[in-house]
């Protein structure tokens, strides 16, 4: 198994599992990304505070990577950050390829209403119906379109 | 002043925020050829295939599936009148096909929209390029999906 990690996966699973506890006892919101990022515009009154968790998320992968370097990518013990590059088999730029996936990403979370921690956190955690539909689309999907482009 | 403005209620997004964003980075999910790894399940049969993300998703469910149930002994959150439960309950065209759509970038990409922002931390090539796109996206899918909870409550009628 290539580069199996069980333990960072689950101490960062229970740190994004708390997260959300903390965010939804508090404040009563899900904690999903899209969804905190796809409300920034007016007339959200809500602006403030998903700009403060945007920020803080940030803040909080940096801090991370500082404090417990060299899991992987990032920070100063870490390899480079990397977005993956266009299979060459598709003769696609990179940018174009990277572009496409951002705008299906931002497209297909807003109009299905939620990602993978909305949905996949959150909605699983809650038994929504609705979330196991998309968590259940989305993971398939998902995989047949890495199967179809042979990115990995 | 709106409730959503006072201290603890940013402070608890703050909290939210950071605890968020460390677990992206500590599980490696702001990696994306190790989200992709996992996806790919054609490596399973060569034992190639890194089962790791599994991992991540499932305590996160676990310990929320226990704030969920906590909340449910409470009339409302700590600092917010009322608990904000997601307002669609019909499952529908646009939760398949959104849900689709957004798989094929998640499959093409290993991004999800939170490690996508978390790597604004580690600022690698042409993450603009994704964050714009995925901004963009967004934006078009709010002409399907209006934005603003009136608008969403009056089409989930």
């Amino acid at each position: 198994m290539d580069a199996f990690s069980p333990v960072p996966a689950l101490a960062g699973g229970l740190l994004i599992g708390l997260a959300s506890a903390v965010l939804w006892l508090g404040n009563g919101r899900i904690a999903g990304i899209s969804g905190i990022f796809g409300q920034l515009l007016p007339p959200a009154r809500t602006v403030v505070w998903r700009l403060v968790f945007l920020v803080t998320m940030v803040l909080g992968a940096l801090a991370a990577s500082w404090l417990v370097p060299g899991l992987g990518v990032g920070g100063p013990g870490g390899a480079p950050a990397q977005l993956v590059s266009a299979p060459p088999a598709f003769g696609i730029p990179n940018l174009v390829w990277v572009g496409v996936a951002g705008l299906l990403t931002g497209l297909g979370t807003k109009i299905g209403n939620g990602c993978t921690s909305g949905h996949g956190v959150c909605g699983i955690a809650r038994l929504s119906k609705r979330s196991f539909v998309a968590v259940g689309v989305f993971f398939a999907v998902a995989i047949l379109t890495v199967t179809v482009t042979g990115i990995v | 002043m709106s409730p959503t403005l006072r201290l603890p209620y940013l402070a608890t997004a703050a909290v939210s925020g950071a605890l968020f964003g460390a677990g992206l980075y500590v599980s490696q999910m702001v990696d994306p050829l190790k989200v992709l790894r996992f996806l790919d399940f054609t490596a399973i049969p060569s034992g190639g295939w890194d089962p790791s993300l599994a991992f991540v998703i499932l305590p996160a469910i676990l310990v929320m599936f226990v704030a969920i149930r906590l909340s449910r002994r409470r009339a409302a959150p700590l600092f917010n009148g009322n608990f904000h439960n997601p307002e669609f309950t019909r499952i529908d065209a646009p939760l398949v096909v959104g849900a689709a759509l957004f798989g094929i970038g998640w499959g093409m990409s290993g991004i999800c929209p939170g490690p996508a922002i978390s790597l604004v931390a580690f600022w690698p090539d042409d993450l603009l390029v994704f964050l714009v796109a995925l901004f963009a996206g967004s934006c078009a899918g709010a002409f399907v999906i209006p934005s603003g909870e009136n608008k969403r409550l009056a089409m989930a009628r």
